[in-house]
């Protein structure tokens, strides 16, 4: 285990200077700049396909084609130091159908912290990450035979195993009903406040944003805003994220606009 | 990308290696229509032929040895793509891959999994051919089953290495005719290589399939290990460890 106390506390998760990402012809993230704080819960939100899935790739480091700087918990993104310490949840559940809930938790655990001698503290995380995701009952069912809600649950509680430091979510939400939603959100928050986590988690669901220490509001490739959901409102004068968010589009539009005009 | 902190080491990690052929076996159990299929088809194949052969017994000899070598090859290929090709489409493969999980260990896992079946595919393929189809072998059938297992390995590297250029199931089945039948033809099952054109000729001698059939017919007609049957042992392993390697290669770590 590394010594944290000697780390400055200001040093952000995530810190990235001119990040560029190209995915065949296009350019999906054009020189970006923005940091994740520690602790804490950052939303990504924006519409699909403005690069919210990308920009989580590069931080895990599977992103392709990676230009600029990008930092992570002091590394640069994708170093091999890395791989036990972040957890990633892709946007389709990626987790193998034909074996149970625990047998999937038991595998993944088995290449986090491998060996005999930790059999008794992975089943001990095993256990931990599928009661966390709320699936306590359905540990000896198949995935490939649960609903949709709850293989993405079972990939979330792959990410959750080994307690690491950051936690990429790429849309943890998407069909899943009120009740589970909350509870997960209770989840994410208890994360950041009693496991010191640092949480990246993306949607394209404004009322989610509320519920996010910070946000990055993304629009074609590009960072609209880096700020709390309070500045963000008082900002534009509106009454939720989602206003605000439109706002923001609407200004950058007419600022495009404008500079069309003045050329 | 900077390296102020050493790499871990790229050896293989026995524990994750055999990690992962547990799970590739626990997943296999939970289909125990494939492990049927791929155990009995092989025996199935070879009672057939010994009563389509029945009054030849010296023909079911020579086709029955050759295919004892070619059924491990083609079932282990054909599991191996589609298992690698899903463990690529299903995303499973970028999370092993963004984990401290090394590629060594991956692909080792699969070729003990399916190494392990192979074993057993073989083992009853043999045993059944050798003691109950009367397969006149001279030498040692533990010879016959060391080619078989070779074969299994080849046939697990090929089938990883073309699921990389597999985008579905469709195509991943179809690289069989491609990258099988030619081996068949040219493998000397139905005529020894040597009556061939001289082109197919030379093009057999660098495909691995036609040392497999070789060993196998190595240890029909001879009591001992031949020189011969040392050096096609020898070419089809070393072909395996190559294909696995460019197979390993195949595995990226950062996709587009």
């Amino acid at each position: 285990m590394m010594n944290y106390s000697s780390r400055p506390p200001e040093e952000p998760a995530v810190h990235a200077q001119d990040l560029t990402v190209v995915r065949g012809p296009r350019t999906v993230l054009r020189g970006l700049d923005f940091t994740v704080p520690r602790g804490q819960i950052t939303g990504l939100l924006g519409p699909s396909g403005c690069g919210k899935s990308t920009l989580m790739r590069a931080v895990v480091g599977t992103q392709a084609k990676v230009t600029g700087t990008l930092d992570v918990l002091g590394s640069p993104a994708g170093h091999p130091t890395l791989r036990t310490r972040i957890g990633y949840v892709t946007q389709a559940p990626s987790v193998y159908d034909d074996l149970t809930v625990r047998q999937n938790l038991d595998y993944f655990a088995a290449i986090l912290d491998p060996g005999r001698a930790a059999a008794d503290r992975r089943h001990e995380n095993v256990t931990r990450a599928i009661a966390d995701v709320d699936l306590t009952t359905h540990a000896d069912a198949l995935a490939g035979n649960l609903s949709g809600g709850q293989r993405s649950r079972v990939s979330l509680a792959v990410a959750l195993l080994g307690a690491p430091e950051l936690l990429v979510l790429d849309e943890p939400t998407v069909g899943l009903d009120p009740v589970l939603r909350r509870d997960l959100w209770q989840l994410f928050h208890t994360l950041a406040t009693e496991r010191g986590a640092t949480l990246l988690i993306s949607s394209h669901v404004m009322d989610e944003a509320e519920r996010c220490h910070r946000l990055l509001l993304m629009r074609a490739g590009g960072i609209l805003a880096d700020d709390t959901p309070d500045a963000l409102r008082t900002r534009t004068g509106s009454d939720t994220v989602e206003a605000a968010f439109l706002h923001l589009v609407d200004e950058a539009i007419a600022a495009g606009r404008t500079k069309e005009t003045t050329r | 990308m900077s390296t102020t902190t050493p790499a871990p080491a790229r050896a293989l990690n026995a524990s994750r290696t055999t990690a992962t052929a547990a799970r590739v076996l626990r997943q296999l159990r939970h289909d125990p229509r494939t492990i049927a299929l791929m155990v009995l088809i092989p025996c199935v194949m070879l009672f057939l032929l010994r009563y389509v052969f029945d009054g030849s017994a010296r023909t079911f000899d020579n086709i029955g040895a050759s295919l004892l070598g070619i059924f491990p090859l083609i079932t282990m290929f054909l599991v191996t793509s589609i298992a690698t090709l899903r463990e690529r489409t299903s995303g499973t493969l970028e999370r092993l891959l963004a984990m401290p999980l090394g590629k060594g260990d991956l692909i080792a896992g699969y070729a003990l999994a399916f190494g392990t079946l192979a074993i057993v595919q073989s083992a009853l393929a043999t045993g059944l051919a050798v003691w109950f189809l009367g397969l006149d072998v001279t030498g040692s059938p533990w010879l016959l089953l060391l080619i078989a297992l070779l074969d299994a390995l080849l046939g697990t590297a090929l089938g990883l290495f073309v699921s990389a250029f597999a985008a579905s199931e469709f195509q991943a089945v179809q690289f069989m005719p491609a990258v099988i039948f030619p081996q068949l033809l040219l493998c000397g099952l139905f005529t020894p290589r040597e009556n061939m054109h001289p082109a197919l000729e030379a093009i057999s001698d660098v495909l691995p399939m036609s040392y497999a059939v070789d060993g196998m017919n190595e240890v029909l007609k001879h009591t001992d290990m031949t020189a011969a049957f040392i050096r096609d042992t020898a070419i089809v392993a070393g072909c395996a460890l190559l294909v696995l390697t460019l197979g390993a290669a195949t595995l990226r770590r950062r996709t587009q």
